[in-house]
């Protein structure tokens, strides 16, 4: 089917948004949970970047000798998304820091014992 | 680390290259990839590897934290400081065309402040994250 | 990169996951060359596989190595993120095949970028110049993102001095 291979490029988007998202549902660490998430943003990158490619072009920058360019309004917006990943990333990992220092595990189900636990205070 | 020889020859020899390679990409952001957000990755990398190498003391040494705690806020301020700069001259904020006589020139001066500014910033948070985590130790 | 991503799902070492995080950024940076998108590259190759690997690291040898326990009960999540997965793939269908010159993303406000670009803003690199002139709000913004990131860590983490 032409669905298949003209959108070969959505579909591994969709493997890897899917398995970050299971990643970040289902596992019960927390540093698994803030790699699952990592793997949902950069699957988005892909999701972006895959349709503003165009077969024949180049980069988009202009120089003479290329007439067909890949567009570039999409570049401009991950390269934010990149950043603003990185610094979401960075914050959950002081979080999770922080936490193994307060409960002395990173593991959710634990520490909600934890807190369950302290709510009969 | 810092007695191992080959590592601590190769990161002499990488790490003023790897600052080059950083202070190229930004001021070559105009021709080819590259600009603020990766020239400041590039370069606190460069530090970061110093500071594995050499040890978090040397590190400290080479780029204080005073020094990077300034350099985070400062390019954030020279980033807004060109949009009002913008004002001032009688254009819209961030306008870049009212900085020069020639409104070709005024944007690149505008893209030029505004992406050391970001690279300013980028690079300055990049440390500051590295010396939080690297260097605070773990207590059971 | 689909292989790699599976494997960092079942891997319970934390550490090993950590590596195949790095591997992952890296794959992702070729293939996003070989969509042209070099500027995005060099900064995921960067961002990804640099700093974030040397701050999971880090966060890692803070918080502890080994994944404790497996879910005991794979089989609501796994399901409903397949349901989730089918849902996107029927969306997917009615989205345009890959690099089709017709398509919106190319026929509106792009090929004006494209042309005016190097001749309004004198920058050959379109990538650049949208980000900091037609777009300057945005990376206003992104940069004061990236600030605030850098201060709320400062502020979690700070010790305050016993001394």
């Amino acid at each position: 089917m032409s669905a298949l291979a003209g959108h070969y490029s959505y579909w591994i988007t969709i493997v890897l948004m899917v398995t970050g998202m299971y990643i970040l549902v289902a596992r019960g660490n927390l540093l698994k949970k803030l790699l699952g998430l990592s793997i949902l943003q950069t699957s988005v990158y892909l999701l972006y970047i895959a349709p503003a490619k165009l077969v024949g072009g180049t980069a988009p920058i202009v120089a003479a000798g290329f007439a067909v360019y890949s567009n570039p309004l999409p570049h401009v917006l991950i390269l934010t998304a990149i950043v603003v990943g990185v610094a979401t990333l960075a914050l959950g990992l002081a979080l999770v820091v922080r936490i193994r220092e307060a409960y002395g595990t990173i593991e959710e189900d634990e520490i909600l014992a934890l807190d369950g636990g302290d709510e009969g205070r | 680390m810092k007695n191992d020889l080959i590592l601590r020859v190769a990161a002499k020899l990488l790490m003023p290259f790897m600052l080059l390679f950083a202070v190229y990409v930004q001021f070559h952001g105009d021709f080819g990839p590259g600009g603020g957000f990766q020239a400041g990755v590039i370069g606190a990398s460069a530090v970061v590897f110093y500071a594995i190498v050499f040890g978090m003391v040397a590190g400290r040494r080479l780029a204080p934290e005073p020094v990077v705690e300034k350099m985070l806020a400062a390019g954030a301020l020279l980033y807004a400081g060109v949009g009002l700069a913008g004002i001032a001259l009688g254009g819209n904020y961030l306008d870049y065309f009212v900085l020069d006589a020639d409104p070709v020139h005024g944007q690149h001066r505008g893209i030029f402040w505004v992406e050391a500014g970001v690279a300013l910033t980028v690079a300055g948070v990049m440390l500051k994250l590295f010396y939080m985590f690297a260097g605070r130790g773990r207590d059971e | 990169m689909a292989v790699t991503v599976m494997a960092m799902a079942l891997q319970r070492n934390l550490f090993g996951a950590v590596v195949l995080f790095g591997i992952y950024s890296f794959l992702m940076a070729t293939v996003l060359v070989a969509l042209d998108a070099v500027d995005v590259a060099m900064t995921e190759a960067a961002v990804g596989a640099g700093i974030s690997t040397v701050l999971l690291l880090s966060a890692l040898h803070l918080a502890g190595g080994m994944e404790a326990k497996a879910l005991e009960r794979p089989l609501v999540p796994l399901a409903a993120a397949l349901a989730v997965g089918a849902v996107l793939g029927y969306g997917m269908l009615g989205l345009p095949a890959f690099s089709d010159p017709q398509a919106p993303i190319h026929t509106h406000v792009a090929p004006r970028y494209l042309k005016e670009g190097p001749r309004e803003t004198g920058v050959p690199n379109v990538v650049t110049a949208v980000l900091a002139s037609y777009r300057g709000y945005d990376t206003l913004g992104e940069t004061i993102v990236v600030f605030t990131a850098g201060a709320g860590v400062i502020a979690l983490l700070r010790r305050r001095k016993r001394k």
